[in-house]
């Protein structure tokens, strides 16, 4: 996989929490995943088709999901539930489409599905190919997340 | 931009119809109704007076962008106000949307002051 295509994954993570809920994030070193648990509680995951096929996931701890999607509401959330997976699952949709613009100014040209949100401990994340995965583990002030970007070449 | 208006609010995605409503009433707006999809949207235009709508594109059943050219080509509903506030920020999608009369367009992630812009370009005008 071209690694020129994680930029706008990365980019569009800094841009859409720093936006929707005021959060400052830390990228580090990007890896090869070779297995298919998740690093976090909730995962919400996209695919997309176009002129190549591939998935990207979001995988949020306990710890960093519940004060994002707190400041994103207003309110403090205390536990995951069934809010806390639908705005994963927003929160995916928007690194998809700005990561998308990045990719189309790029000269590749996307679309996305509606996202899916897998939640509970120790899931495991199917990536709609067999091709590498790369993995980009971020942390905020509060915990840890993960993207996971396949891609069918 | 007249605060007692009726707004209907359009997404999937519980989080952002609670996002949106949000920003909304930050701006003032009292009358904010909602739908889950472009489906049961059409059925609350039908049914209630709507001032003005915010839609997602992306959403089951009914998408956005087919609500909007439902909207466009009733004679009853097309000149009610229609943005767009989606995550397809790319210019294809921005073009079609425009192609079939969308009043304005929001690309998300957006701030309540980009919302309140929008809104004001869309009455303004």
């Amino acid at each position: 996989m071209d690694v020129k295509l994680i930029n706008p994954f990365i980019d569009a993570t800094f841009n859409v929490l720093e936006t929707m809920a005021s959060t400052k994030a830390t990228a580090g070193k990007p890896y090869l995943k070779r297995d298919k648990t998740a690093q976090g509680d909730v995962t919400g995951i996209i695919g997309l088709t176009g002129e190549t096929r591939g998935t990207i996931s979001i995988s949020f701890t306990k710890n960093s999901i519940l004060p994002i999607v707190s400041k994103m509401f207003g309110e403090e959330m205390k536990e995951l539930n069934d809010e806390i997976k639908d705005a994963v699952g927003e929160i995916a949709n928007m690194i998809s489409g700005q990561a998308r613009q990045g990719l189309e100014e790029m000269g590749r040209s996307l679309k996305a599905a509606i996202p899916t949100v897998i939640m509970g401990p120790n899931h495991t994340i199917t990536h709609v190919t067999n091709y590498p995965i790369i993995a980009i583990p971020f942390t905020t002030g509060n915990g840890a997340f993960t993207i996971e970007v396949c891609f069918e070449e | 931009m007249d605060l007692g208006m009726k707004v209907l609010v359009v997404d999937d995605f519980a989080t952002m119809r609670r996002i949106v409503k949000n920003i909304l009433k930050e701006i003032g707006f009292k009358n904010i109704v909602e739908a889950d999809d472009g489906l049961t949207a059409l059925e609350v235009l039908k049914k209630d007076k709507i001032d003005l709508v915010l839609a997602d594109w992306n959403m089951p059943r009914m998408t956005g962008l087919d609500l909007l050219k439902a909207v466009r080509s009733d004679e009853s509903l097309k000149k009610t106000p229609f943005v767009m506030v989606t995550a397809e920020a790319q210019k294809s999608c921005v073009l079609e949307a425009v192609q079939a009369g969308v009043s304005n367009y929001v690309v998300k992630p957006f701030t309540a002051n980009t919302v309140r812009q929008k809104l004001e370009q869309v009455f303004s005008k």
